[in-house]
Protein backbone atom coordinates (compact mmCIF):
# COMPACT_ATOMS: atom_id res chain seq x y z
CA UNK A 1 0.00 0.00 0.00
CA UNK A 2 1.28 3.56 -1.10
CA UNK A 3 0.19 5.97 1.93
CA UNK A 4 0.60 9.61 1.61
CA UNK A 5 0.88 11.48 4.78
CA UNK A 6 -0.12 15.44 6.00
CA UNK A 7 1.79 16.26 9.05
CA UNK A 8 4.66 15.54 10.79
CA UNK A 9 3.94 15.96 14.51
CA UNK A 10 3.58 13.28 16.56
CA UNK A 11 0.44 11.46 15.18
CA UNK A 12 1.80 11.81 11.92
CA UNK A 13 5.19 10.48 12.89
CA UNK A 14 4.02 7.79 14.86
CA UNK A 15 1.86 5.94 12.08
CA UNK A 16 4.65 6.76 9.32
CA UNK A 17 7.09 5.06 11.40
CA UNK A 18 4.33 1.90 11.95
CA UNK A 19 3.07 1.58 8.66
CA UNK A 20 6.56 1.30 7.09
CA UNK A 21 7.45 -1.26 9.76
CA UNK A 22 4.71 -2.88 8.35
CA UNK A 23 6.18 -2.99 4.95
CA UNK A 24 3.96 -0.36 3.34
CA UNK A 25 5.54 2.94 1.01
CA UNK A 26 4.78 6.14 2.98
CA UNK A 27 5.51 9.33 2.22
CA UNK A 28 5.12 12.56 4.60
CA UNK A 29 4.68 16.15 4.36
CA UNK A 30 5.57 18.62 7.09
CA UNK A 31 5.81 22.23 6.20
CA UNK A 32 7.75 23.26 9.51
CA UNK A 33 11.83 23.51 9.07
CA UNK A 34 12.58 22.39 12.61
CA UNK A 35 10.69 20.05 12.63
CA UNK A 36 11.26 18.62 9.06
CA UNK A 37 15.16 18.26 9.66
CA UNK A 38 14.03 16.06 12.51
CA UNK A 39 11.90 13.94 10.50
CA UNK A 40 14.20 13.98 7.63
CA UNK A 41 16.72 12.53 9.92
CA UNK A 42 14.60 9.37 10.41
CA UNK A 43 12.70 8.67 7.49
CA UNK A 44 15.18 9.75 4.68
CA UNK A 45 13.92 10.61 1.30
CA UNK A 46 10.27 9.61 2.73
CA UNK A 47 9.71 12.83 4.15
CA UNK A 48 9.21 15.64 2.36
CA UNK A 49 9.21 19.44 3.31
CA UNK A 50 5.97 22.16 2.22
CA UNK A 51 2.79 22.90 2.29
CA UNK A 52 0.10 19.63 1.88
CA UNK A 53 -2.53 22.24 0.52
CA UNK A 54 -0.16 23.10 -2.30
CA UNK A 55 -0.67 21.06 -5.34
CA UNK A 56 2.55 21.24 -6.31
CA UNK A 57 4.05 20.00 -2.77
CA UNK A 58 1.34 17.14 -3.37
CA UNK A 59 2.62 16.52 -7.02
CA UNK A 60 5.90 16.17 -5.93
CA UNK A 61 4.99 13.88 -3.10
CA UNK A 62 3.22 11.61 -5.74
CA UNK A 63 -0.25 11.96 -5.22
CA UNK A 64 -0.96 11.78 -9.17
CA UNK A 65 -0.01 7.79 -8.83
CA UNK A 66 -2.52 7.90 -6.63
CA UNK A 67 -1.52 7.07 -3.36
CA UNK A 68 -4.53 4.33 -1.78
CA UNK A 69 -4.92 6.62 1.13
CA UNK A 70 -4.78 9.88 2.19
CA UNK A 71 -3.85 10.71 5.90
CA UNK A 72 -4.38 14.63 6.83
CA UNK A 73 -2.92 14.85 10.50
CA UNK A 74 -1.55 18.80 10.73
CA UNK A 75 -2.70 20.63 13.72
CA UNK A 76 -5.00 23.00 11.48
CA UNK A 77 -8.59 22.00 10.58
CA UNK A 78 -9.08 24.05 7.45
CA UNK A 79 -5.71 22.28 6.30
CA UNK A 80 -6.80 19.12 7.13
CA UNK A 81 -10.39 19.50 5.24
CA UNK A 82 -8.85 20.86 2.25
CA UNK A 83 -5.92 18.19 1.91
CA UNK A 84 -9.03 15.90 1.64
CA UNK A 85 -11.20 17.60 -0.32
CA UNK A 86 -8.24 18.14 -3.25
CA UNK A 87 -7.23 14.51 -2.48
CA UNK A 88 -10.09 13.15 -3.55
CA UNK A 89 -11.91 15.43 -5.87
CA UNK A 90 -9.05 16.54 -8.31
CA UNK A 91 -6.43 13.87 -7.36
CA UNK A 92 -8.92 10.43 -7.34
CA UNK A 93 -7.62 9.20 -4.26
CA UNK A 94 -9.96 6.95 -2.74
CA UNK A 95 -9.48 6.92 1.08
CA UNK A 96 -8.82 9.84 2.81
CA UNK A 97 -8.78 10.07 6.72
CA UNK A 98 -8.61 13.23 8.47
CA UNK A 99 -7.84 14.71 11.87
CA UNK A 100 -9.86 16.80 13.85
CA UNK A 101 -8.09 19.16 16.40
CA UNK A 102 -11.30 21.15 17.81
CA UNK A 103 -14.31 19.19 18.05
CA UNK A 104 -16.91 22.31 17.06
CA UNK A 105 -15.22 21.59 13.69
CA UNK A 106 -16.44 17.97 13.41
CA UNK A 107 -19.76 19.49 11.66
CA UNK A 108 -17.67 20.95 9.03
CA UNK A 109 -15.96 17.70 7.92
CA UNK A 110 -19.52 16.13 8.27
CA UNK A 111 -21.01 18.58 5.81
CA UNK A 112 -18.30 18.48 3.13
CA UNK A 113 -18.34 14.68 3.43
CA UNK A 114 -14.35 14.13 4.97
CA UNK A 115 -14.73 11.32 7.12
CA UNK A 116 -13.75 8.98 8.70
CA UNK A 117 -12.25 11.71 11.04
CA UNK A 118 -10.65 10.94 13.78
CA UNK A 119 -10.58 13.50 17.21
CA UNK A 120 -8.47 12.47 20.47
CA UNK A 121 -10.57 15.02 22.30
CA UNK A 122 -13.83 13.45 21.41
CA UNK A 123 -12.46 9.97 22.30
CA UNK A 124 -10.84 10.88 25.66
CA UNK A 125 -14.38 12.71 26.60
CA UNK A 126 -16.18 9.09 25.87
CA UNK A 127 -13.60 7.53 27.38
CA UNK A 128 -14.34 10.01 30.87
CA UNK A 129 -17.90 9.02 30.21
CA UNK A 130 -17.54 5.62 29.90
CA UNK A 131 -15.62 5.64 33.34
CA UNK A 132 -17.76 8.70 34.82
CA UNK A 133 -21.37 7.99 33.74
CA UNK A 134 -23.40 11.02 34.17
CA UNK A 135 -26.80 9.60 32.94
CA UNK A 136 -26.28 5.80 32.95
CA UNK A 137 -26.42 5.67 29.60
CA UNK A 138 -22.85 5.61 28.24
CA UNK A 139 -22.52 6.10 24.54
CA UNK A 140 -19.99 3.48 23.00
CA UNK A 141 -20.09 3.85 19.64
CA UNK A 142 -21.32 6.45 16.83
CA UNK A 143 -22.28 5.12 12.98
CA UNK A 144 -21.91 8.40 11.66
CA UNK A 145 -22.85 7.35 8.14
CA UNK A 146 -25.54 5.11 9.61
CA UNK A 147 -27.30 8.21 11.49
CA UNK A 148 -27.14 5.21 15.33
CA UNK A 149 -25.42 4.84 17.75
CA UNK A 150 -24.49 2.22 20.35
CA UNK A 151 -25.26 2.66 23.89
CA UNK A 152 -24.97 1.03 27.47
CA UNK A 153 -27.47 0.89 30.05
CA UNK A 154 -27.55 -0.46 33.35
CA UNK A 155 -30.52 -1.78 34.90
CA UNK A 156 -31.23 -1.15 38.58
CA UNK A 157 -33.70 -2.77 40.78
CA UNK A 158 -35.86 0.51 40.47
CA UNK A 159 -35.73 0.47 36.71
CA UNK A 160 -39.47 -0.10 35.03
CA UNK A 161 -38.13 -2.43 33.16
CA UNK A 162 -36.80 -4.76 35.56
CA UNK A 163 -38.55 -8.10 35.68
CA UNK A 164 -39.86 -7.73 32.18
CA UNK A 165 -39.27 -9.07 28.65
CA UNK A 166 -37.95 -7.00 26.14
CA UNK A 167 -40.92 -7.77 23.90
CA UNK A 168 -43.23 -6.12 26.79
CA UNK A 169 -41.27 -3.13 26.41
CA UNK A 170 -42.31 -0.24 24.52
CA UNK A 171 -39.17 1.11 22.96
CA UNK A 172 -38.79 4.27 20.89
CA UNK A 173 -39.27 4.35 16.89
CA UNK A 174 -35.70 3.38 15.52
CA UNK A 175 -34.16 1.45 19.25
CA UNK A 176 -33.21 -2.18 19.62
CA UNK A 177 -32.09 -3.95 22.71
CA UNK A 178 -28.66 -5.53 21.28
CA UNK A 179 -27.49 -7.79 24.51
CA UNK A 180 -27.60 -8.08 28.11
CA UNK A 181 -24.62 -8.27 30.14
CA UNK A 182 -25.46 -10.64 32.92
CA UNK A 183 -22.41 -12.23 35.98
CA UNK A 184 -19.47 -11.48 33.30
CA UNK A 185 -21.84 -13.27 30.41
CA UNK A 186 -23.14 -11.07 27.29
CA UNK A 187 -26.15 -12.59 25.60
CA UNK A 188 -28.00 -11.63 22.21
CA UNK A 189 -31.09 -9.98 23.53
CA UNK A 190 -34.51 -11.46 21.51
CA UNK A 191 -38.14 -11.32 22.95
CA UNK A 192 -37.80 -13.71 25.64
CA UNK A 193 -34.79 -11.94 27.21
CA UNK A 194 -35.88 -11.25 31.01
CA UNK A 195 -34.12 -8.01 32.26
CA UNK A 196 -32.93 -8.05 35.77
CA UNK A 197 -31.36 -5.59 37.99
CA UNK A 198 -27.38 -5.36 37.21
CA UNK A 199 -28.41 -6.14 33.76
CA UNK A 200 -26.16 -4.37 31.55
CA UNK A 201 -27.78 -3.63 28.15
CA UNK A 202 -26.50 -2.41 24.93
CA UNK A 203 -28.96 -0.74 22.73
CA UNK A 204 -28.45 0.71 19.38
CA UNK A 205 -30.41 3.66 17.86
CA UNK A 206 -30.80 7.13 16.19
CA UNK A 207 -28.91 10.03 18.00
CA UNK A 208 -32.10 11.86 19.81
CA UNK A 209 -33.63 9.60 21.02
CA UNK A 210 -31.48 9.11 23.80
CA UNK A 211 -34.37 10.11 26.12
CA UNK A 212 -36.74 8.34 25.23
CA UNK A 213 -35.04 5.13 25.60
CA UNK A 214 -33.72 6.32 29.09
CA UNK A 215 -37.62 6.47 30.06
CA UNK A 216 -38.34 3.35 29.05
CA UNK A 217 -35.67 1.37 30.76
CA UNK A 218 -35.12 3.57 33.41
CA UNK A 219 -37.91 6.12 34.12
CA UNK A 220 -35.64 9.33 34.95
CA UNK B 1 -29.94 44.10 1.37
CA UNK B 2 -28.22 42.16 4.22
CA UNK B 3 -24.04 41.56 3.24
CA UNK B 4 -21.43 39.79 5.28
CA UNK B 5 -18.10 40.33 6.05
CA UNK B 6 -15.70 37.50 7.21
CA UNK B 7 -12.02 38.97 7.99
CA UNK B 8 -11.65 42.33 8.88
CA UNK B 9 -8.01 43.28 7.33
CA UNK B 10 -7.01 46.06 4.99
CA UNK B 11 -9.24 44.08 2.07
CA UNK B 12 -12.34 43.02 4.26
CA UNK B 13 -12.80 46.61 6.09
CA UNK B 14 -12.47 48.31 2.41
CA UNK B 15 -15.16 45.81 0.58
CA UNK B 16 -17.31 46.57 4.23
CA UNK B 17 -17.18 50.36 4.00
CA UNK B 18 -17.49 49.96 0.66
CA UNK B 19 -20.48 48.19 0.37
CA UNK B 20 -21.60 50.62 3.36
CA UNK B 21 -21.69 53.96 1.29
CA UNK B 22 -23.53 51.94 -1.53
CA UNK B 23 -26.43 51.32 1.06
CA UNK B 24 -26.09 47.52 2.50
CA UNK B 25 -26.20 46.63 5.80
CA UNK B 26 -23.26 45.46 6.71
CA UNK B 27 -21.71 43.08 9.54
CA UNK B 28 -18.25 42.31 10.02
CA UNK B 29 -16.88 39.42 11.64
CA UNK B 30 -12.89 39.18 12.86
CA UNK B 31 -10.93 37.42 15.53
CA UNK B 32 -9.22 40.91 17.14
CA UNK B 33 -11.31 43.62 18.93
CA UNK B 34 -8.75 45.60 17.17
CA UNK B 35 -9.73 45.05 13.36
CA UNK B 36 -12.70 47.14 14.61
CA UNK B 37 -10.42 50.30 14.14
CA UNK B 38 -9.99 49.71 10.67
CA UNK B 39 -13.62 50.31 9.48
CA UNK B 40 -13.21 54.10 10.95
CA UNK B 41 -15.02 55.84 14.16
CA UNK B 42 -18.28 56.64 12.52
CA UNK B 43 -19.25 52.73 12.03
CA UNK B 44 -22.29 51.64 12.55
CA UNK B 45 -22.61 47.91 10.78
CA UNK B 46 -22.22 45.29 13.02
CA UNK B 47 -19.35 43.80 14.04
CA UNK B 48 -18.87 40.34 15.90
CA UNK B 49 -15.63 39.29 17.50
CA UNK B 50 -14.66 35.27 16.83
CA UNK B 51 -13.70 32.86 14.28
CA UNK B 52 -15.89 32.53 10.96
CA UNK B 53 -15.57 28.80 11.27
CA UNK B 54 -17.54 28.97 14.48
CA UNK B 55 -20.93 28.06 13.44
CA UNK B 56 -22.71 30.48 16.22
CA UNK B 57 -20.52 33.38 15.61
CA UNK B 58 -21.60 33.39 11.88
CA UNK B 59 -25.46 32.78 13.30
CA UNK B 60 -24.88 35.88 15.47
CA UNK B 61 -23.44 37.80 12.80
CA UNK B 62 -26.46 37.25 10.70
CA UNK B 63 -25.71 34.82 8.43
CA UNK B 64 -28.76 33.40 7.55
CA UNK B 65 -30.35 36.96 6.28
CA UNK B 66 -27.19 37.85 4.56
CA UNK B 67 -27.76 38.47 0.51
CA UNK B 68 -24.09 38.51 0.43
CA UNK B 69 -21.10 36.97 2.23
CA UNK B 70 -17.42 38.33 1.52
CA UNK B 71 -14.57 35.79 2.57
CA UNK B 72 -11.27 37.73 3.30
CA UNK B 73 -9.59 36.32 6.08
CA UNK B 74 -6.18 35.58 6.13
CA UNK B 75 -5.92 32.46 5.56
CA UNK B 76 -6.79 30.45 2.51
CA UNK B 77 -8.16 27.10 3.41
CA UNK B 78 -9.85 29.09 6.07
CA UNK B 79 -11.07 30.88 3.83
CA UNK B 80 -12.46 28.16 1.11
CA UNK B 81 -13.68 26.28 4.66
CA UNK B 82 -16.19 29.40 5.13
CA UNK B 83 -17.14 29.73 2.09
CA UNK B 84 -18.38 26.19 1.69
CA UNK B 85 -20.04 25.99 4.93
CA UNK B 86 -21.88 29.53 3.67
CA UNK B 87 -22.98 28.01 0.60
CA UNK B 88 -23.65 24.39 1.64
CA UNK B 89 -25.25 24.56 5.00
CA UNK B 90 -26.34 28.15 5.18
CA UNK B 91 -27.41 28.02 1.04
CA UNK B 92 -25.80 31.31 0.42
CA UNK B 93 -26.41 32.14 -3.09
CA UNK B 94 -23.84 35.08 -3.37
CA UNK B 95 -20.47 33.61 -1.58
CA UNK B 96 -17.16 35.59 -2.59
CA UNK B 97 -14.01 34.17 -1.31
CA UNK B 98 -10.13 35.32 -1.20
CA UNK B 99 -7.85 32.96 -2.59
CA UNK B 100 -3.89 33.66 -2.53
CA UNK B 101 -3.26 30.79 -4.05
CA UNK B 102 -3.89 30.68 -7.75
CA UNK B 103 -3.74 27.28 -8.06
CA UNK B 104 -6.58 25.99 -4.98
CA UNK B 105 -8.64 29.02 -6.43
CA UNK B 106 -8.93 27.53 -9.99
CA UNK B 107 -9.47 24.36 -8.41
CA UNK B 108 -12.52 25.23 -5.89
CA UNK B 109 -13.57 27.66 -8.89
CA UNK B 110 -14.10 24.65 -11.37
CA UNK B 111 -15.17 22.06 -8.99
CA UNK B 112 -16.34 23.19 -6.06
CA UNK B 113 -18.30 26.13 -8.17
CA UNK B 114 -17.02 29.02 -5.65
CA UNK B 115 -16.98 32.47 -6.96
CA UNK B 116 -12.89 32.54 -6.06
CA UNK B 117 -11.52 35.65 -6.11
CA UNK B 118 -7.26 35.59 -6.90
CA UNK B 119 -5.21 38.71 -5.70
CA UNK B 120 -2.09 37.06 -6.83
CA UNK B 121 -3.46 36.21 -10.60
CA UNK B 122 -4.74 39.53 -10.44
CA UNK B 123 -1.08 41.24 -9.70
CA UNK B 124 0.46 38.91 -11.99
CA UNK B 125 -1.71 40.12 -15.08
CA UNK B 126 -1.65 43.51 -13.96
CA UNK B 127 2.30 43.60 -13.62
CA UNK B 128 2.71 41.98 -16.69
CA UNK B 129 0.39 44.74 -18.76
CA UNK B 130 2.18 47.38 -17.24
CA UNK B 131 5.48 46.03 -18.43
CA UNK B 132 4.14 45.44 -21.86
CA UNK B 133 2.87 49.12 -21.43
CA UNK B 134 6.36 50.64 -21.65
CA UNK B 135 6.39 49.42 -25.28
CA UNK B 136 10.15 48.24 -24.94
CA UNK B 137 10.23 46.48 -28.33
CA UNK B 138 10.85 42.40 -26.99
CA UNK B 139 14.60 41.39 -26.76
CA UNK B 140 15.02 39.07 -29.63
CA UNK B 141 15.09 35.57 -27.93
CA UNK B 142 17.91 33.44 -28.93
CA UNK B 143 16.36 30.30 -31.19
CA UNK B 144 16.17 27.34 -29.10
CA UNK B 145 18.23 25.03 -31.70
CA UNK B 146 21.33 27.71 -31.60
CA UNK B 147 24.18 25.94 -30.80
Amino acid sequence: MYALIAGGGKAGANVTRSLLRMGHEVTLIEQRQGRFAQLEEEFEHRAQLGDATELFVLERAGIRRPPDIVLALTGDDEDNLIICQIAKERYGVPKVIARVNDPRNQVHFDLLGISPTVCATSTVLALVEHEVPEHELVHLLELRKENLEIVEVQIDKNSPCAGKKVDRLTLPDGARLISVMRNGRAEIADGTTELQPGDQVLAILQPGKEDELRRVLLKR
Amino acid sequence: MNALVIGCGRVGSSVAKHLDREGWEVSVIDEKEEALNRLGTGWKGGFIVGHGMDIDVLREAGIEEADAVVVATNGDNTNLVIAQVAQKRFDNQCVVVRVLDPARADFYRETFGLRTICPTQTAIETLMDAVRACEIPAPARAPATAT
